[in-house]
């Protein structure tokens, strides 16, 4: 297929619809209004379902029913819509439906602000509502990966019978690049003998979270724990410079783009430096990390936020290497001369690698 | 031998958990008993809520989904879009619908959904021991209106089938009554018809049915009763409050 300017907003949304997604609820929220409208627009011309909710709480139960009926069903927003859903999140992941949901990032705490952001990584990686409970979380970085992984999203959803979230930022989203679309591809179709279609020639289907007897319900949570474990094997991530690298940027998402060219401009100026990408933020790519750190006198997370991702780097890298963070939030943006006068510091006061 | 009163098919034969002379248990058996009648239990999903009826899926025999708080009509349109054919219906109480759940049923009722919701009306929050409801009626004693309900501070209890009514979107909306055998038979053509309206596909349909919690009223079931009679019905007026035209009933 030949490659189409789009943006990311609307890129995501058209691979929704190649992954047979046929129902989207929300409800809108800038900076992620071009997923509703385009979908708006396009799920009737495919036979299927677009309703605008009275909120993004209505919005992520309408996506619980769907998904307890058995349909593909998605939902996006940004923040303070997150925030709302999060009920509704806990509830699908406590009755084990799967859905996708996007949250396109923006500055916080409050309603904070309109531009990008990532301040929202420990709502999406460490559950986000009530309960022990995980979502798959993928974190892309162009609009190409934001339509692979949309795709591979719903997959992921129905394979595991979790709600799994796209965590992209306002950047991600208003951007245009090229993308291709796979041609007709084969989705993953499991059959949902679980889901609640009416009780023809068979005993009732229950969708619930509600398990009154405490034995019960440790058990329901043993169960779920271990499909968390079993989706370690889902780990994405790319490596880039880090075979001799002595210092290591980490980053996921737009900051990654920018780490990365940060990478670049390090080396050609001698600085023996690498880019660690998480793609999956759930399940983290703990093992990957470590091999890419294992040269690495110290670790520069970039993020756009005042230092969550630096806490799992250094969770993951079990505090064995020096790792530093370089954070804006409120919507600026890392910028690369910033960020390389970070990478010079480190070096110069002999924290990273050798003074060229 | 002949059989001339049994459990409906759409009733499992589980016991329930609900307190001696509460009336949700005549509700529960006139919605099976309706879709027995019109032969839909293999086409029916049920949601239930939180509050006293939470774990009505372990007693409706019908494939079921259990919604957070307040939020069943939005889980029942996620169901009801994907399986317009089916029959849908919520079974919600007064604190889950008319406080938490105020913008999921206005909203589900303002779309016109094609669902049918039967909203059973104690005036009171049974199941957490009998706080206050937005049902609770004037000077109504609760755990959390120990003077009475006061209208200066507390408010005014909220007629949620004459609100409704005023919207575009709902087909039928009734509110009846479960405290004598003439009024159980007016309910259940209640909700026979307000799942008539759904399965021709004409709007969405809600049946208020008033109905008694002698628990957290303080009182014997007989006095609930009278006291439904006396201090109910004059707030909430019992009667047809809106139908549209296209089923014969």
């Amino acid at each position: 297929m030949a490659k189409v300017l789009m943006k990311g907003n609307e890129a995501l949304a058209e691979a929704a619809i190649d992954a047979g997604c046929r129902y989207f609820f929300g409800y809108p929220i800038t900076p992620q209004n071009e997923i509703p409208q385009y979908l708006a627009k396009r799920l009737p011309e495919v036979g299927g379902v677009f309703v605008q909710a009275e909120s993004e709480i209505a919005a992520i139960n309408m996506v619980y029913g769907a998904a307890g009926a058995g349909a593909r069903v998605m939902t996006s927003s940004s923040g303070p819509g997150i925030s709302l859903k999060q009920e509704g999140i806990t509830y699908m992941a406590g009755a084990e439906l799967p859905c996708v949901i996007v949250n396109i990032q923006r500055g916080g705490p409050g309603l904070g602000g309109i531009q990008p952001a990532q301040s929202d990584y420990f709502q999406a990686v460490k559950g986000g509502g009530h309960g022990d409970y995980r979502l798959l979380v993928l974190a892309p970085a162009t609009v190409q990966e934001m339509v692979d992984l949309m795709e591979k999203a719903f997959d992921l959803a129905d394979e595991y019978r979790n709600p799994v979230m796209i965590l992209g930022d306002g950047i991600l989203g208003q951007m245009m690049e090229p993308v291709e679309f796979s041609e007709e591809k084969e989705t993953l179709r499991q059959e949902k003998p679980w889901a609640t279609t009416g009780a023809k020639g068979r005993n009732p289907n229950i969708i619930n979270s509600l398990f009154l007897d405490p034995a019960e319900l440790e058990k329901h949570n043993h169960h779920l724990q271990q499909k968390y474990d079993r989706m370690s094997k889902e780990v994405l991530w790319e490596s880039y410079q880090t075979n001799d690298a002595e210092l290591i940027l980490v980053g996921y998402g737009t900051s990654a783009r920018i780490a990365k060219a940060v990478v670049d401009q390090a080396r050609a100026q001698g600085i023996k430096a690498g880019l660690f990408r998480p793609i999956s933020l759930f399940p983290f790519p703990k093992v990957a990390l470590q091999e890419a750190c294992k040269k690495a006198e110290c670790v520069l997370t970039v993020e756009m936020s005042m230092g969550q991702l630096v806490e799992d780097i250094r969770y993951n890298l079990e505090f064995k290497v020096p790792v530093h963070l370089y954070g804006r939030v409120g919507g600026m943006v890392p910028g690369t001369r910033a960020v390389l006068e970070e990478v010079k510091r480190l070096v110069n006061s002999g924290k990273a690698g050798k003074n060229p | 031998m002949i059989t001339v009163f049994d459990r409906p098919e759409a009733l499992t034969s589980a016991k329930t958990h609900y307190c001696p002379g509460c009336t949700h248990g005549i509700i529960h058996r006139l919605v099976a008993e309706v879709i027995d009648e019109l032969g839909v239990r293999e086409e029916t999903i049920g949601v239930s809520p939180v509050g006293c009826s939470v774990l009505a899926y372990n007693y409706f025999n019908l494939d079921m989904q259990q919604a957070a708080h307040g939020r069943a009509p939005a889980v029942a349109t996620g169901i009801k879009r994907v399986h317009p054919q089916k029959i849908v219906f919520t079974y919600q109480g007064d604190g889950d619908l008319a406080a938490i759940g105020t913008a999921e049923i206005v909203h589900a009722a303002a779309r016109g959904e094609k669902i049918t919701t039967i909203f059973v009306n104690n005036a009171i929050y049974g199941m957490t021991g009998g706080q206050m409801a937005p049902t609770t009626l004037l000077k109504q004693v609760s755990m959390t209106s120990p003077q009475g309900r006061d209208a200066a501070p507390q408010g005014y209890p909220i007629r949620v089938s004459e609100m409704l009514a005023t919207l575009d979107g709902p087909a039928y909306i009734a509110r009846v009554s479960v405290h004598t055998p003439q009024e159980v038979s007016e309910a259940k053509k209640a909700i026979k018809t307000a799942f008539k309206f759904q399965m021709a596909g004409i709007g969405f349909t809600l049946v208020e049915i008033l109905s008694t919690c002698p628990t957290n009223w303080g009182c014997t079931p007989k006095e609930s009763l009278r006291w439904l009679v006396d201090n109910m019905i004059p707030v909430y007026p019992l009667g047809v409050k809106k139908m549209a035209e296209g089923v014969n009933v």
